[in-house]
């Protein structure tokens, strides 16, 4: 079944110069394989097409439930350089909330 | 056990935080964050133009407000208000408050000593370009190394009430009363982790009791009370993060993760001046309402290497912006975009870059954000960066003639042309921790 990552996950996100970091958490132990097989960096930098320029990365935390995702050359140079209007990337956590997967159930 | 709270997450953060969190409930140690990379520059210009200044400005008019609680409950404030002017804060604090023991940190600050430390080889270069210091090196605002928490919690070992940093880390704040309160030493990484992470979980003050928060926050209640955050430490470095009951907002594992994956890069490689702490090895549950605990934290031993954040003069940019209204409000907009674009090439302007979003459309979620047919109105907001004031000045005034020579329906102008900014950039670099001689004094 397909279903957008909102139904099983929630995140955050913020940046470090011009990469933006993005954490997405399994409201469900069972999710967690899930958010492992799905979201991976491939299908997240295809999400954000020419939004990220640059590598990304994807760590795990299975303590929290949770992926740490590093999207690199995302924010037009960064802070104080980006001309965007979110160039702190406080909204990147929102996008891929968006982004459609396969469910188990 | 010792409570330590955070009521001040940025400069600019809820005036009211701090003085609710020292009058509705006990806390032993208050942390305030002031410090963002990009307020260094601007506290090093106030300085320049008045030697007085070059600190967050709001800190001694709040520790006036508080002076007496603070001295009533013996609450000892920790902050890094000090900017590039620590000493001129206290000295300001104490002419408000002059009643409380005032402390500062000093040798952070290496804006006068980058001359003397390229002549000894350092060489200062882009930690992310690798370009070496010399290419921006006239245009040099601020240069600070990041330093821990061990002077901090020298400065609360000599009885201070307020301790005055300037560039300390965030997480500084928090570990600091933790290392003073129970003699952690400087090896004893697991705990210093430990300190570490709870500093990182409440020095964004209100972001690990609500706010900002994506998991069900309709549901949040009463968030025009949030209560901030307050960590209730214990020696063996575990730790229950809370907030003072009857306050609004929710702590919950869900909302704490959520602050926990905040501007995290590495999470078994969180780096700062005092440890390595490891974001695999904590152990988090929820323990009551709004009250989670966290556990196990691990750590490893800390860089042979300071953090240098160095900022300087890049350009300049303007952003201004226009509405357009329905109906082909999206298309009247790309036109409007086109004409810009065109007369800026007749005037023949170059800039680093032009970059144009259309607010209501996609400006947040680029190509994630699905189409939406004809939108009530679109918002054209268009920028400009570039090294020659001149440009991004001619370019503000290229917006609002539209609004009488371009498509129609051109409104939300009202503000008239947009301000042309200076850009402050930041140059990342590493300095071995010896070249760095922190230093605290008393304030009498």
């Amino acid at each position: 079944m397909k279903a957008p990552l909102s139904q099983i996950a929630h995140t955050r996100s913020g940046d470090k110069g011009d990469t933006v970091n993005i954490g997405v958490i399994a409201y469900h132990p069972e999710d967690y394989p899930v958010l492992l097989r799905e979201v991976t960096p491939d299908r997240v930098k295809a999400h954000f097409g020419d939004l990220v320029k640059g590598e990304v990365i994807r760590y795990e935390l299975p303590n929290l439930l949770a992926l740490n995702f590093l999207l690199h050359e995302a924010l037009g140079g960064g802070g104080t350089l980006s001309l965007r209007i979110d160039a702190q990337g406080k909204t990147f956590g929102a996008a891929l909330l968006r982004m459609e997967i396969e469910l188990d159930r | 056990m010792i409570r330590i709270a955070n009521g001040q997450g940025f400069w600019g953060d809820w005036l009211e935080a701090p003085v609710r969190l020292i009058e509705q409930g006990p806390i032993d140690y208050l942390a305030l964050d002031y410090l963002a990379e990009i307020t260094m520059s601007i506290v090093q210009k106030q300085k320049q133009a008045d030697p007085n200044l070059g600190y967050a400005r709001d800190f001694p008019p709040l520790i006036g407000r508080i002076a007496d609680r603070i001295r009533e409950r013996r609450v000892k404030v920790v902050a890094n208000a000090g900017g590039v002017n620590p000493i001129a804060c206290a000295r300001e604090v104490r002419s408000l408050a002059p009643h409380l023991k005032v402390a500062v940190v000093l040798g952070d600050d290496l804006f006068h000593s980058l001359d003397s430390l390229l002549g000894k080889g350092h060489s200062l270069s882009n930690m992310e370009t690798g370009q070496p210091l010399a290419a921006i090196r006239d245009r040099i605002l601020s240069a600070n190394a990041y330093i821990g928490a061990f002077p901090l919690a020298e400065a609360l070992s000599r009885g201070a009430d307020v301790v005055i940093a300037g560039r300390c880390t965030d997480t500084a704040l928090t570990l600091a009363p933790m290392i003073h309160a129970f003699r952690w030493r400087p090896d004893q990484w697991n705990l210093l982790a430990a300190g570490t992470i709870a500093g990182h979980i409440i020095e964004c003050g209100a972001q690990c009791t609500g706010g900002n928060c994506q998991a069900g926050w309709q549901s949040i209640p009463d968030m025009a009370n949030i209560g901030y955050p307050i960590v209730e430490a214990e020696p063996d470095g575990s730790f229950h993060v809370t907030k003072h009951p009857g306050t609004g907002g929710r702590v919950n594992t869900g909302v704490v993760k959520e602050q926990l994956l905040y501007e995290l890069g590495d999470p078994r490689n969180y780096i700062t001046p005092d440890c390595v702490a490891d974001f695999t090895s904590i152990r988090i549950s929820d323990a009551g309402p709004d009250r989670v605990r966290v556990h196990g934290i691990q750590g490893g031993p800390r860089p042979p290497s300071l953090k240098v954040s160095i900022s300087y003069s890049w350009g300049y940019k303007a952003i201004g912006s226009l509405v357009y209204s329905w109906p082909d409000a999206l298309e009247k907009a790309r036109a409007a975009d086109r004409i810009v674009r065109r007369r800026l090439d007749q005037l023949d302007l170059r800039f680093d870059e032009i970059h144009t979003e259309f607010l209501g459309v996609n400006a947040c979620h680029g190509p994630a954000a699905p189409p939406s047919p004809d939108p009530p109105e679109v918002q054209l907001r268009i920028g400009v960066r570039g090294m020659e004031r001149k440009a991004v000045d001619r370019f503000t005034r290229e917006l609002v003639p539209l609004v009488l020579n371009g498509p129609p329906t051109a409104t939300g102008f009202g503000d008239g042309r947009p301000p042309v900014r200076e850009v402050v950039a930041y140059w990342p670099a590493l300095l071995p921790r010896e070249e760095v001689a922190t230093r605290v004094e008393v304030i009498e």
